[in-house]
């Protein structure tokens, strides 16, 4: 293969014959999870299975010793082509907590710099051994890119690929959603901020739809709503206070500061004003409704402190709620590697 | 054959406070191995009238066939409702075969802390050792065929199932 720097591979994939939908490839012959790199298309029994599995993983944190055997020796790479705190971490513990070795490579500073194709820096980590990768690449489609070329023993996890998906953040959010409101055929979630640049969002609404949520809303400015989003099952608000009235669950976004210099939207404090959360709007709510944010939080942007901080907010949960549905996810994809191996 | 299991978990009991008595363990905390082992526990408590919760261990994370079968789809986790450091455990379980299953229990067990003493009681002791495990109260032993295998049901009311596999 010629030694094209990786995202220009990745870029003649997507804009090719490549297909989005992962579907095909994620599940095996048994229905058994075998990759995870998309919501879109995965029956409802499994996304709840992966929630079941999350809540039996959730109080290994709370004890002192957080850790349980079930992956000893497997090898886990975390492979961020894009920089991240919070994923990479709680990717990298919820490998740990499982007993299996973590290696973390931030391939932005390493190999491609040096010229590397990203097909050799994949065969070199085959030839150490891995059974996983969790993959962050700013370009949509890359991480089912990666799990078409690698070897048939490894798994890939997408870690967040461009504006299309990050399936784990959709599941810890789903799984936060459970814990607080338990039956989702009941609720009305609104999705607030920068939806099209937003792969949270587009994890976030298919996971809901999915999981049976009746009434889903998204709600932002007309430049950052993609149009055909409505053919998602969404219903679209540009009015932020008509967006979230009655909601039980509200669900803000990360502006990204690039779409401020790139003239769709005038300027932070502005957007503040129209679409920012702020207590006195999320009055219009459910009264017991609580406030999700996948992180890192603009304060002052799309979120004031007061509600981030506030009773309503479970911002920090969600983080601990992270570990636990990566946790499921890692355990269930390896234990279908290996009962696919033992069959 | 038939048991009357009520009366077996009552004689059980009696044997476990004469060997409670002997060594001198006045605060035991039981723990009952999911799902049967907790149907037991539950009875065991009542008859030694202990006041404290029982704590209910789902060893699926610890099995040692993960790598066969995968992850198990039991949903119940594990809960210890109280500080097992320095404890005098009692660990039950409904029936002793391999010993795989008391094995990871008792791992699991030091994943929360180091008790001071564990004793094993199981309702059924069958043949079968893997592993150097035994029990130090048992209510019966169970002589099976190769290829036949037990199983309590329950809840309210116990009973055993002896299910035959072609081998």
């Amino acid at each position: 293969m010629a030694k094209l720097p990786a995202n220009e591979v990745l870029k003649e994939c997507v804009d090719g014959e490549m297909a989005m939908s992962a579907a095909d490839i994620q599940l095996d012959d048994q229905g058994r999870l075998r990759h995870f790199i998309a919501i879109e298309g995965l029956p409802r029994a499994l996304l709840t299975q992966i929630l079941d599995n999350a809540e039996r993983f959730a109080p290994v944190g709370d004890r002192t010793v957080k850790k349980v055997p079930l992956l000893r020796g497997r090898t886990v790479a975390n492979l961020f082509f894009e920089p991240s705190t919070r994923t990479r971490t709680t990717f990298d513990l919820a490998a740990k907590r499982l007993s299996a070795d973590v290696l973390n490579l931030n391939i932005e500073a390493s190999s491609t710099k040096k010229g590397e194709s990203l097909a050799d820096t994949l065969r070199n980590l085959e030839a150490m051994q891995c059974d996983m990768f969790v993959v962050r690449h700013q370009v949509s489609g890359a991480a089912h890119f990666i799990a078409q070329q690698v070897a048939p023993y490894i798994s890939v996890i997408n870690g967040g690929d461009g504006r299309h998906e990050h399936p784990t953040q959709g599941m810890l959010d789903a799984f936060t959603i459970r814990r607080h409101k338990q039956d989702f055929t009941r609720l009305k979630i609104a999705i607030v901020g920068d939806v099209a640049h937003s792969r949270v969002a587009r994890s976030n609404i298919q996971a809901l739809k999915i999981l049976g949520v009746p009434d889903l809303r998204v709600v932002g400015p007309k430049t950052l709503i993609p149009p055909a989003i409505d053919a998602m099952g969404v219903t679209v608000y540009d009015d932020l206070d008509e967006g979230i009235r009655d909601c039980d669950v509200v669900i803000t976004l990360r502006l990204q500061q690039e779409r401020m210099q790139s003239a769709l939207l005038p300027s932070a404090h502005e957007y503040f004003r129209e679409y920012g959360l702020t207590a006195d709007r999320m009055r219009l709510a459910a009264p017991d409704a609580i406030v999700m944010h996948p992180g890192p939080i603009n304060r002052g942007v799309e979120i004031d402190s007061a509600v981030a901080d506030g009773a309503q907010s479970v911002i920090l949960q969600q983080v601990t709620y992270g570990i636990a549905v990566r946790m499921a996810v890692m355990a269930m994809i390896l234990g279908s590697q290996a009962q696919a191996g033992a069959a | 054959m038939q048991y009357d299991i009520e009366a077996l978990i009552h004689t059980m009991a009696e044997q476990l406070q004469t060997r409670l008595g002997a060594a001198g363990i006045g605060s035991p905390a039981l723990v009952g191995i999911r799902t049967g082992g907790v149907w037991v526990a539950e009875r065991l408590r009542a008859h030694l009238g202990l006041a404290e919760p029982l704590g209910e261990l789902n060893i699926a994370f610890y099995r040692d066939d993960f790598s066969r079968i995968g992850i198990h789809p039991t949903v119940e986790p594990s809960v210890l409702p109280f500080d097992v450091d320095g404890r005098d455990l009692i660990l039950v379980d409904d029936i002793l075969y391999t010993g795989r299953t008391v094995r990871a229990a008792m791992n699991e067990i030091f994943d929360y802390g180091r008790p001071r003493s564990i004793q094993l009681v199981v309702l059924f002791d069958r043949s079968g050792r893997e592993l150097p495990i035994e029990a130090q109260v048992v209510g019966a032993h169970l002589s099976l065929q190769p290829g036949e295998h037990a199983k309590l049901t329950g809840p309210s009311s116990l009973s055993l199932e002896i299910h035959r596999t072609r081998a």
